[in-house]
C-alpha cells in the first residue's frame, strides 16, 4: 500500500507536469476565463477594477505560499533542520518586519482598491444626472415586464427556448436558455435610468455584459442605470432563486442606434393600439380559442402544464378544476369571488398565480378564460368577449 | 505553556466508573463528555455523507445542459437542504465534538460543566435533522411537496410563498439553535470555572478561545435568527406583514436579519478550526506556537468586526451609498485579523523541523486553500466588483473554499490529530495520505471552475444553464464525484482505527504540547481526576 501510495505520489507529479504542458491546447475558446466584452462605463469600470484585484491577489499568494513552500522544503526534519524557539518579534528589526506586511495590506485595502471602488460605487449609484429616458422593468414569476413610460409601451418578455430543448428531445439551439419573445430595445450611447420592481418574489436583473446586476423588490423600487456604446444583442438572466422557473427567464437587450431605436417605438406602439382595439369588436368563439391557445401556452403552461393536467402540489390542474369549470359570472355580468375570472384577473395571494390584469390586455385574458373553459376536458361551452373584461377590470 | 506532573491513572475506580449501561441506554443517558463528544462526531459524519450525497444528485443534473434526472422544483429542495444539512449538521456539530472531546482535557477538568445540558444538547440534533428531511419522505407518499425549496437563505417573500418545507425547516431552525445555544452556554461555564490551577486565559490553549469567542457569537446571533424564522412563520401562517410590503412590511428586513445571523455563522464554523490550526503546525513543526496572544486578540477582532459587516452579503439589494461604502471598508478590514493569522501560521512552521504526517498534510492544504477563499473575499467586498460576482457561481466557489477547504478539511484536520489519542490507536498513514491527496485534487477540480463560471456569467442555484457554461459544469462534476467518493477512504480510515491498530503512546505526536497529551489514550472515563498544576 505504501509503495503503491510513493508510487502514485511520483505519476501524480510528473502526470500534472504533462497536464501543465498540453494545457494551452485544451485551452480553446468554448473557456472563457473572465468577464465577457463589456460595452457599458460600468461594466469597464468593473472589469478593470477586477483585474487589478486579480493580480493583486495574486502577487500576494505567490509571495505568502512561496514562503510557506519555502520553509516546508528547507526547514523539515528530514533533512536535519533544528528547531527554533521563538514564540514572538524581538527587538525592533523584527518587530519592522512583521508589522510591515501589516501596512502594506492596509495600503492594499484602503488605497488601492479602497480609492477606486469609492469612484466606481459612485459613478453606479448616479442614476440620475443626465438620464436621457426611463426603463421600468418588473420581475413576475418567471418573465420580465418592460414599460417605456416615456412612449406609453408596456410589454411581457418571457422564454422562448422550447421545452422540449429543456428535455432533450430536440437539439439545443445557439443561444438556448437566453432568448426570449420580446426582447427590450435600447438606443445606444444614451443614459437609461433603470427602476426595477417586482410584483412577487425578489427577482435579479443581470446582463454580465452591462456590469449591472440590481434586485427586483416587491413593494419597493430600486434603480441603476446604462449607458451601451455598441449596438448588438446582449443576454443575462434573473439571478435571484424566484422558484421553480428561476433558471428560465432570460433577459435580452437589443442595442440599436437612436433612429432605429425611435423606428422601433412606433411600430410598438402601433401594433399594442392595434391589439387594444381588439378588445372593442365582438370575437367569434373559434378566433378567441385560437387565440387563447397561444396566450395559455406562453403565460399559463409552464405552471398549468400543456394538457391542464397541473404539477402536484402547488400547482393545480385545470382539467376537470372546480373553479375553472363553475359559473362564468353572476347572473347580473358581475364578477363572482374565486371564480374562474376573479382568479385569473386578479390572482392568488401568496401563490404564484399572479393578477394577470396587470400583464394582460383584454383580448389576451378573455381568449385564454374561454380556452380554459373550453379545453383538457373542460366542455363548458360558454365564452366571454374582451369588452367584458375591460368593464370587469 | 507548562505541563502537568505525570500522574498515575486508573481507569476502573471509585463509584464513578461504575461499569456502563450496556446498549442504547448508555448512549442515550450519558453525561459523559468523551461519549457525547463521540455521538456529535458520529451524527457530523453520518450528516456529511447525507448532505454530499444530496450535491452529489445536483452535480449529475449540472453535469450537461437540459434537465436529465430531476425536475427544477426537487433540484431548489437539494441545493437547500444540502446547506442546511452541512452547516448546522455537519460542520456546526463536528465542533462540538471537538469541544466536548478536547476542552477539558486541554484545561485539566473532569468532565465538562454542565453535564446534563450537555446530554439534551446533543439528543435534540436528530429530531432536529429529521424535521429537515422528513418532507424529502413524506412527498414519496404524496404529503405535501417536499422539502424546503427556497435555498438555505429561506429569503422571503419566496419563503412565505413556499410548501410546508418551510414550516420544518423553521421548527428545525428552532431547535437546533436551542442546541446550539445549549453547546455553547456549556463551553462557556467549563471554560470560565473549569481551568486548572493557575491557567490564566492568556495561558488558555488557542483552541479553547477559538470556542470560547465562537460560544459567545452563537448566543449573540442565534436568537435573531429564531426572531427572523418565527416572523416568517407568522407571516405565513397568522397574518402578519413584516415581510410584506402590501401591509407595510419590507422583504429586506429579512435579509438584514438574516444576515446579522448568517455573516457571524461563518466565523461561528471557522473559529474553532483557527484555535485548532496552530497547535497541530505547532506539533509538526516541533515548536512552540507563534504569536499567541496576537492571535487571541484577532480572534476576538474578529468575533467583533463579525456583527457590523453583514450586508455586504446583499450589495444588490440596493442600498444608499454611506451603506455601501461602510459595510465595503468594514468588510474590508476583516483582512487584518485574518492577516495576522495566516502570518502567525506561516511564522510558527518558519525554522522548524517538519515532518508531514497525515494532520500536518490537512493543515497545510487548509492554510492554502482557505488562503484562495480570504483573498477572494476580499474581492468581493469591493461593491463594484461585487455587482458581477454576485449571485454567481463566483460566490460558490468562495464560499467552498471557506467552508469546505476551511471548515471541512479544518476538521478533518483535528479528527486525524486527535484520533489517536481518542481511541488509543494509530490511524493508517497511507490511507490518510490517500485521503489528504484525493481530497485536494479533487476539490480544487471541483470549485476552481465555478470561479470561471461565475466571471462568465452564470448564476447559482440554477438548474440548467446555457451552452457556454457546458464544459466548465462538466469539469465540476467530475471533481465533485471524485471528492464524494473520497470520503470513504476517510470513513474506513477511522472505522479501522476505532477497531484497532497499533497502540499510540500517551504523547502521540513527537512534538505534541499541551495538557491532553499528559493523559494516557484513550484518556480515563474521568479525564482529570485531580487537577493537574500549571506552572
Amino acid at each position: 500500500m505504501k509503495i503503491l501510495y510513493r508510487f502514485c505520489l511520483r505519476a501524480g507529479i510528473s502526470l500534472s507536469g504533462l497536464l501543465l504542458a498540453v494545457l494551452p491546447s485544451l485551452a480553446h475558446a468554448d473557456y472563457s476565463w473572465n468577464f465577457p466584452t463589456p460595452v457599458t462605463p460600468i461594466a469597464r469600470d468593473t472589469l478593470e477594477i477586477h483585474n487589478h484585484f486579480m493580480i493583486v491577489i495574486t502577487i500576494l499568494f505567490v509571495v505568502v505560499f512561496g514562503i510557506m513552500i519555502y520553509s516546508m522544503v528547507k526547514h523539515r526534519k528530514s533533512v536535519g533542520h533544528q528547531p527554533a524557539r521563538f514564540t514572538g518579534p524581538t527587538g525592533t528589526v523584527q518587530w519592522i518586519w512583521a508589522l510591515v506586511p501589516f501596512a502594506i495590506l492596509l495600503f492594499i485595502d484602503y488605497v488601492l482598491m479602497g480609492i477606486p471602488a469609492y469612484h466606481a460605487v459612485l459613478d453606479m449609484e448616479d442614476t440620475r444626472t443626465k438620464a436621457d429616458m426611463v426603463l421600468k422593468v418588473t420581475g413576475m414569476q418567471w418573465k420580465w415586464q418592460y414599460e417605456y413610460p416615456d412612449s406609453g409601451i408596456k410589454y411581457l418578455s418571457t422564454t422562448s427556448t422550447p421545452r422540449e430543448q429543456i428535455a432533450n428531445k430536440e437539439a439545443k439551439g445557439e443561444h438556448y436558455l437566453l432568448e426570449v419573445d420580446n426582447p427590450v430595445v435600447l438606443p445606444v450611447g444614451k443614459k437609461v435610468r433603470i427602476l426595477l420592481t417586482s410584483t412577487d418574489v425578489i427577482h435579479t436583473w443581470w446582463v454580465p455584459q452591462f456590469g449591472v446586476k440590481r434586485d427586483a423588490i416587491p413593494g419597493f423600487l430600486r434603480e441603476t442605470w446604462v449607458k451601451i456604446e455598441q449596438p448588438g444583442t446582449y443576454r443575462g438572466q434573473c439571478a435571484e432563486l424566484c422558484g421553480k422557473d428561476h433558471g428560465f427567464m432570460p433577459v435580452v437587450v437589443h442595442a440599436v442606434p437612436e433612429p432605429e431605436y425611435l423606428a422601433w417605438v412606433d411600430e410598438k406602439k402601433s401594433k399594442l393600439a392595434a391589439a387594444a382595439a381588439g378588445s372593442d369588436k365582438t370575437w367569434s368563439k373559434e378566433d378567441l380559442l385560437a387565440a387563447g391557445k397561444d396566450v395559455y401556452e406562453k403565460q399559463c403552461a409552464v405552471c398549468h402544464q400543456s394538457e391542464g393536467q397541473g404539477l402536484a402540489p402547488a400547482f393545480p390542474a385545470l382539467a376537470g378544476s372546480k373553479i375553472v369549470t363553475g359559473p362564468l359570472l353572476s347572473p347580473e355580468g358581475k364578477l363572482l369571488k374565486d371564480s374562474h375570472v376573479d382568479r385569473v384577473l386578479n390572482g392568488k395571494e401568496g401563490t404564484a398565480m399572479q393578477a394577470f390584469k396587470n400583464t394582460l390586455s383584454d383580448t389576451d385574458l378573455a381568449a385564454v378564460i374561454t380556452y380554459e373553459r373550453n379545453s383538457f376536458g373542460n366542455k363548458k361551452g360558454d365564452l366571454i368577449q374582451p369588452a367584458q373584461i375591460k368593464s370587469l377590470r | 505553556m507548562s505541563t502537568a506532573p505525570s500522574i498515575e491513572h486508573e481507569t476502573g475506580h471509585g463509584h464513578h466508573a461504575e461499569p456502563y449501561q450496556g446498549g442504547v441506554m448508555r448512549w442515550l443517558t450519558t453525561t459523559n463528555h468523551k461519549d457525547i463528544g463521540t455521538m456529535y462526531l458520529t451524527f457530523a459524519l453520518i450528516m456529511f455523507f447525507i448532505g454530499g450525497a444530496m450535491i452529489l444528485a445536483v452535480r449529475a443534473e449540472l453535469f450537461q445542459p437540459g434537465l436529465q434526472l430531476m425536475q427544477p422544483e426537487f433540484f431548489n429542495q437539494l441545493i437547500g437542504v444540502h446547506a442546511l444539512v452541512m452547516i448546522f449538521a455537519a460542520l456546526m456539530p463536528a465542533a462540538t465534538g471537538f469541544a466536548n472531546w478536547q476542552i477539558p482535557l486541554m484545561i485539566g477538568a473532569p468532565d465538562m460543566a454542565l453535564p446534563r445540558i450537555n446530554n439534551w444538547g446533543f439528543w435534540l440534533l436528530p429530531p432536529a435533522a429529521a424535521l429537515l428531511t422528513l418532507p424529502f419522505i413524506l412527498a414519496l407518499f404524496g404529503i405535501g411537496d417536499g422539502a424546503v425549496n427556497t435555498g438555505w437563505t429561506l429569503y422571503a417573500p419566496l419563503s412565505v410563498q413556499g410548501g410546508m418545507g418551510v414550516d420544518f425547516a423553521i421548527f428545525s431552525i428552532h431547535i437546533l439553535g436551542v442546541s446550539s445555544i445549549l453547546g455553547s452556554i456549556n463551553i462557556i461555564v467549563t471554560i470560565f470555572n473549569l481551568r486548572a490551577p493557575g491557567m490564566t486565559m492568556m495561558k488558555l490553549p488557542l483552541f479553547a478561545w477559538g470556542w470560547l469567542i465562537t460560544a459567545f457569537l452563537l448566543i449573540a446571533t442565534i436568537p435573531v435568527l429564531a426572531g427572523a424564522v418565527t416572523m416568517l412563520l407568522t407571516d405565513r401562517h397568522f397574518g402578519t406583514s413584516f415581510f410584506n410590503a402590501a401591509g407595510g412590511g419590507d422583504p429586506i428586513l429579512f435579509q438584514h436579519l438574516f444576515w446579522f445571523f448568517g455573516h457571524p455563522e461563518v466565523y461561528i464554523l471557522l473559529l474553532p478550526i483557527w484555535g485548532l490550526i496552530p497547535h497541530v503546525l505547532g506539533t509538526f513543526s516541533r515548536k512552540p506556537i507563534y504569536g499567541y496572544k496576537a492571535q487571541v486578540y484577532s480572534f476576538i477582532a474578529i468575533g467583533v468586526l463579525s456583527v457590523v459587516v453583514w450586508a455586504h452579503h446583499f450589495f444588490t439589494a440596493g442600498m444608499p451609498v454611506p451603506a455601501l461604502l461602510y459595510f465595503m471598508y468594514s468588510t474590508m478590514f476583516i483582512s487584518l485579523p485574518l492577516a495576522v493569522l495566516f502570518f502567525c501560521w506561516v511564522a510558527t512552521m518558519w525554522r522548524g523541523a517538519m515532518t508531514f504526517e497525515t494532520p500536518m498534510l490537512f493543515a497545510q492544504g487548509f492554510i492554502v486553500l482557505f488562503g484562495l477563499a480570504g483573498l477572494t473575499g476580499l474581492v468581493l467586498a469591493d461593491v463594484a466588483a461585487d455587482a458581477q460576482y454576485h449571485h454567481s457561481y463566483f460566490v460558490v466557489a468562495h464560499f467552498h473554499y471557506a467552508l469546505f477547504a476551511g471548515g471541512i478539511m479544518g476538521v478533518m484536520t483535528g479528527v486525524y490529530y486527535w484520533l489517536p489519542k481518542w481511541t488509543g490507536h494509530m490511524f493508517s498513514e497511507t490511507l490518510g495520505k490517500w485521503h489528504f491527496w484525493l481530497t485536494v485534487i479533487s476539490f480544487n477540480l471541483t470549485f476552481m471552475p465555478q470561479f470561471f463560471l461565475g466571471l462568465a456569467g452564470m448564476p447559482r442555484r440554477i438548474p440548467d444553464y446555457a451552452l457556454q457554461f457546458a464544459e466548465f459544469n462538466a469539469i465540476s462534476t467530475v471533481g465533485a464525484f471524485i471528492l464524494g467518493f473520497s470520503q470513504l477512504i476517510f470513513a474506513y480510515n477511522i472505522w479501522k482505527c476505532v477497531k484497532g491498530g497499533t497502540k499510540a503512546t500517551d504523547k502521540v505526536w513527537e512534538g505534541a504540547d499541551g495538557l491532553e497529551w499528559d493523559l494516557s489514550s484513550p484518556p480515563p472515563h474521568h479525564s482529570w481526576e485531580i487537577q493537574p498544576v500549571i506552572k
